[in-house]
């Protein structure tokens, strides 16, 4: 082992700067995996710990849809035998007036909160009773943060059309309550928002002893459709589960840096082992096993991923640490907003890291280690050799396996509501290709006839004479393309379906709704009346969205109830046409139907009010805006079933010849106008295009790193190739040809690669949109979307990296031919 | 900001003032207009094996001075409050609990025209045979029952019990002393001498007041004594009936809260209590937000054992508020 080491040492200061290249492409994936996993796990760990000193000491939690349930209930629960301490809550978003944000407002009972959260009131026990007066607040420290430190004495939220000013009596240490909340006696907060007689939550400690699951058996059998009971700790598992699919999509697109980084690894181990094909075979006389050899290689390639790791460890904990202090820990989509986490360092996260980026180095390393170690010394003395290991076409089988094996795994269904088949798909399938891609060049390259031109022969010729080394220098440019390409299809497809139904769902002329953050403000009847009977209105259809609980092991599922129900969203597949003895229609999202497993025509039960209603599937509809699915009514019905004749938006149609100026100015000189959010279409349409684009932000960067290690990959393996033929150089200079010649043979050689690349990379990388758009998204957030590839942008990433790859192939030519035709062919012997 | 809202409440709490002529049953039941009101039972009992122990339940009903039209059935128009301690030498220190709860869907109140009291699975009550209480504790049960065949005794003047010289500084005040207890402590059979207080006032302390050291001993000879003085600041008599004095014969540190309590006392320079143990300290942060002294003791005359009873050392940790 000594001996190699010492081996090993003396390659490393000699070839340093293609070492430093594939260091710092496993470091950049290994930072970049590492980052993302820290980030999200620290906005887990923070959501689940709000949830525990929110809940305190409780070992059940009885919790309704939005809706809640009648407090009745919570009578009924605190007198069963063998509960302990039960505490009412009614927990809502609310809406902060003046503004986008809200606050989670929690009404609790204090004297019954300080039993079960005894963290709430544990600096100030006094703060109990001051809690009891009217319209008072305690801020949390998050809260007292984002509305202003010291300054705030009141806080102000909406509820219906109107402000409710809150006294700010003091702000909770953050160690009492997390991330942007208030705490309010129950009481202010059931009148204040209109909930009187209502509940949402209620927290509920056993007595010392009690079988908690049979306790929970008898309590959900009290409780009426649509209000579930759970242990918290399937409280707490649920609430990670909500941001699990688009956790797990980060981490994996992160890792994409990593893979790449291994076909970089691979393309320079496989150049290095051709190098150094003379010294490996004079270490075999010298007395060295073919398994020495091997494992030489194999050390190197290891100590490469060590160095690698390392230091993307620490650069990804660096990462992880500034983007946690300086934007919180929502890496895009909003679900960790306003959390702001502690980055912790784990251990065993950062070993597991540290080993990916070995293993990688390993696996890039494992083929031209084999190589090195099959090659017979005698032959592989002589000069020259180097090219015999690149003449032999890598067998076709392991490529036609893997690209079978990756449509086999297709069909599969999601695993925890991952991907799992999906994206091993999608690593079979660049595998597969890569592995064909000498076949391909072959293939493609005997089409070509040569013509009189002296350099683009030659440099046909030198493809087809080693389709091996093609192979090795395409790798990396194929692996990264592709999943560029897979990448810039998926998003623009998604995009433009984003914006068809963007087109689709916003056909009227104006809009308005209440603020649209929170649930506490709402739209009564009465304001409904007044805008319909606006002289410039021509129809207005008002909306009311709530949230239901189908599953309760499941995040919640928006229930919009809608004039016409029926009209003006964008159904996929047939729909349903609803038979006289049929309970009403109900139109359900793709998430929906995916995650409950609901098809057109079938029945459904939706917990409304408390009661379990029938309703016949009419139609399934896609719907970009509510990832845990929605289910659309016939707003009359649900009004008749729940008695809720309450509205949150509405869409206007104005009468001929009436500007959204003037109808703008009428609503807004209604009762609580001036509370109104009012926008054309177009402006919800370019607002919701930018979220969508701030939510694929954090994609595209990660995107652009595995573009630029890509492109590492390509300059740096074009480059060694070159180099490697200064002999080869040198008799073509002998025989008469110009430097001038040699630069244009490289060149071709170099555009001709990368054309094969290019081309490759485009079929690849189109196959993997697919897979993309039709597997992983489907099942990580049951998104439907139409393919739209960006042609212009494919086409312009085609010809940058063909032109960048003649480029280097002639810059690297004129370096290689720099020293003289004599000197070069000296280096023979 | 808070203060001007607490005044402009408004609320009108009723005064307590001379002359209230009590009306038997319906004075033992609540009076909800008052700001606040307590039935307070101690005790000794014994158990089947000779041992002596001490018990202490009390009801609180307090009325929030907070003016508020909120209509929701949460809105803490009345606070019941409960404290339970079982004294037990053996165990070494008070065991003690404690619950809280607004008149809300009838887990927690208190009616008018006869003692019933409750908050969640705790309650006293009067019924045809006495009275009757039950609680369920963290760490312990109590199932009692009380005989009430003697008459009340009113304390103070026919029933009102100055606090202090202002105007409405005052309780209405009555005794049930030497009630024969039977029933079970932690499920064994015990037998005892229970006291009864029951008290309702608007303004129970006095400005300068921090807090007041009682007790209500059964002597052995059927009579009953009863003291009380409200104390300052610097643990100085703010106020005490004419007669009454407290005078500290031991103090006893506790090891958790640091604070001094006089546990043993020469009252009204006759009899000498001495506790039943020196740790019935009773931490009730979680329903009435403070920690006092309540515990069984021995009353004597010179040596001689006369009574046994309860004291309490309200104030001492910090300035009381109720």
């Amino acid at each position: 082992m000594l001996r190699l080491f010492a081996v090993f040492n003396a390659r490393i200061f000699f070839q340093k700067g293609r070492i430093l290249l594939s260091v710092a492409a496993i470091a950049l994936g290994v930072a970049l995996g590492f980052a993302v996993h820290l980030i999200n796990r620290a906005a887990v760990n923070e959501l689940a710990a709000g949830v525990r000193t929110l809940a305190g000491e409780a070992d059940l939690e009885v919790r309704g849809g939005r809706s809640g349930f009648p407090e009745q209930l919570y009578a009924q629960l605190a007198r069963l035998p063998g509960v302990a301490v039960a505490s009412p809550v009614l927990e809502v978003e609310a809406g902060i007036l003046g503004g986008t944000r809200t606050i989670r407002l929690i009404g609790v009972d204090p004297l019954r909160a300080g039993l079960m959260q005894p963290v709430l009131f544990a600096d100030a026990p006094d703060r109990r009773l001051e809690l009891l007066r009217p319209d008072v607040v305690l801020l949390s420290a998050a809260a007292a943060e984002v509305l202003g430190k010291g300054t705030i004495e009141k806080l102000s939220v909406v509820s219906a059309l109107a402000a409710v000013d809150l006294d700010v009596v003091g702000v909770l240490p953050a160690s009492s309550l997390r991330g942007v909340a208030a705490l309010t006696d129950i009481s202010t907060a059931q009148w204040r928002l209109g909930r009187l007689g209502e509940l949402n939550r209620v927290d509920l400690r056993l007595e010392p002893g009690i079988d908690r699951e049979a306790m929970q058996r008898t309590i959900a059998e009290l409780l009426p459709p649509g209000t579930y009971v759970s242990s918290l700790d399937a409280v707490e598992e649920s609430g990670a589960n909500l941001s699990r699919a688009y956790r797990v999509n980060l981490n994996v697109l992160a890792l994409v840096a990593l893979f790449t980084g291994g076909f970089l690894v691979f393309s320079a181990q496989a150049l290095e082992v051709a190098r150094r094909r003379q010294e490996h075979a004079l270490l075999r006389v010298l007395g060295l096993e073919r398994g020495g050899v091997m494992r030489l290689v194999l050390v190197e390639a290891s100590a490469l991923g060590l160095l690698g790791g390392v230091l993307g460890i620490a650069l990804g904990y660096g990462i992880a640490v500034a983007a946690a202090s300086a934007g919180g820990a929502d890496l895009g989509a909003g679900f960790f907003r306003g959390i702001a986490p502690q980055v912790e360092f784990p251990v065993a996260g950062s070993v597991a890291f540290l080993l990916g980026g070995i293993a990688v180095a390993l696996a890039g390393a494992l083929l031209p280690a084999l190589d090195a170690a099959r090659a017979a010394p005698a032959q592989a003395l002589k000069a020259g050799d180097e090219q015999r290991m690149f003449g032999r076409v890598v067998t076709v089988w392991p490529g036609v396996l893997c690209i079978f094996l990756a449509l086999a795994l297709l069909p599969l269904k999601p695993l925890h509501g991952i991907p799992v088949a999906g994206y091993a798909a999608i690593a079979l399938l660049l595998l597969g290709g890569i592995f064909l891609m000498p076949l391909v060049s072959e293939l493609t390259l005997g089409k070509i006839k040569t013509n009189r031109n002296i350099p683009c022969t030659l440099a046909l010729s030198q493809l087809r004479g080693a389709p091996g080394q093609a192979m090795v220098s395409l790798a990396a440019i194929v692996a990264s393309f592709s999943l560029m390409v897979a990448m810039a299809i998926m998003v623009a497809s998604f995009r433009s379906s984003v914006d068809d139904w963007l087109g689709a769902v916003l056909p009227a002329e104006l809009y308005f709704r209440t603020t649209h953050a929170g649930e506490t403000a709402w739209l009564d009847p009465a304001l409904e009346a007044q805008v319909r009977a606006l002289p410039q209105v021509e129809r207005a259809v008002f909306l009311r969205s709530t949230r239901i609980t189908l599953d309760p092991a499941r995040p919640a599922v928006a229930l919009i109830a809608r004039d016409g129900a029926g009209q003006h969203f964008p159904l996929v597949g047939k729909s349903y046409q609803r038979k006289s003895d049929d309970p009403p229609a109900a139109w359900i999202s793709e998430a929906v139907a995916d995650i409950y497993g609901f098809a057109v025509g079938s029945r459904m039960e939706v917990p409304i009010s408390g009661k379990k209603q029938s309703f016949v599937v009419a139609g399934i509809w896609r719907d970009y805006a509510r990832q845990h699915g929605a289910i659309m009514v016939e707003r009359s019905t649900y009004a008749a079933l729940s008695g809720d004749r309450r509205a949150n938006d509405a869409a206007l149609w104005l009468k001929p010849g009436a500007s959204v100026a003037a109808a703008t100015q009428a609503l807004r000189a209604l009762p609580g106008g001036g509370l109104l959010e009012i926008s054309g279409p177009g402006e919800i349409r370019s607002a919701s295009l930018a979220i969508f684009d701030r939510s694929f932000a954090v994609t595209y960067a990660l995107e652009a790193v595995a573009v630029i290690v890509g492109l590492f990959g390509l300059s740096s393996s074009v480059g060694a190739i070159v180099l490697a033929r200064r002999r080869e150089f040198g008799v073509l200079r002998h025989l008469g040809m110009t430097r001038r010649q040699i630069g244009a043979m490289l060149a071709a050689e170099g555009g001709l690669l990368a054309v094969l690349g290019v081309a490759a990379g485009l079929v690849l990388g189109g196959a993997i949109s697919l897979i993309l758009i039709h597997v992983v998204n489907r099942q990580s957030f049951n998104w439907s979307m139409d393919l739209h590839p960006p042609f212009g942008l494919l086409l312009g990433l085609s010809l940058l990296l063909i032109i960048l790859s003649s480029f280097t192939a002639f810059l690297s030519g004129r370096e290689a031919t720099g020293i003289g035709p004599v000197r070069a062919v000296r280096e023979d012997w | 900001m808070n203060r001007r809202r607490f005044l402009a409440a408004g609320l009108a709490f009723p005064i307590v003032t001379p002359g209230h002529r009590f009306d038997f049953p319906r004075d033992h039941g609540a009076h909800q207009d008052y700001r606040q009101e307590w039935w307070y039972v101690t005790g000794w009992l014994k158990t089947a094996r000779g041992e002596d122990l001490g018990f202490q339940v009390t009801f609180f009903r307090t009325r929030p001075a907070l003016e508020n039209s909120n209509p929701s059935t949460f809105t803490p128009r009345q606070v019941i409050l409960a404290h339970a301690a079982l004294s037990e030498p053996r165990h070494g220190r008070l065991r003690h609990d404690e619950r809280a709860a607004r008149t809300a869907l009838g887990l927690a109140g208190s009616r008018e025209g006869t003692t019933k009291v409750w908050v969640d699975d705790w309650s006293l009550e009067l019924g045809a045979d006495g009275y009757e209480t039950r609680i369920r504790a963290r760490d312990f049960t109590l199932e009692l029952k009380f005989d009430s065949k003697s008459a009340p005794t009113l304390q103070g003047q026919s029933g009102f019990s100055r606090k202090g010289n202002g105007p409405g500084e005052a309780s209405y005040y009555y005794s049930r002393p030497q009630l024969a207890v039977r029933g079970t402590a932690n499920g064994q059979p015990v037998t005892g001498t229970a006291w009864l207080d029951h008290e309702w006032s608007s303004q129970y302390m006095a400005a300068g007041a921090t807090g007041w050291d009682w007790c209500g001993i059964n002597l052995d000879d059927g009579g009953a004594l009863m003291a009380f003085r409200m104390r300052d600041k610097e643990s100085k008599t703010a106020f005490a009936p004419p007669g009454v004095s407290f005078e500290v014969l031991r103090e006893w540190k506790s090891p958790r809260t640091g604070t001094n309590y006089p546990v043993a006392m020469m009252v009204n320079n006759e009899l000498r209590l001495e506790p039943l143990m020196d740790d019935q300290e009773l931490d009730a942060r979680a329903s009435t937000g403070t920690i006092y002294w309540e515990g069984a003791v021995r009353a004597f005359r010179g040596d001689r054992q006369v009574g046994r009873g309860y004291l309490e050392l309200t104030g001492y940790w910090r300035p009381m508020k109720l």
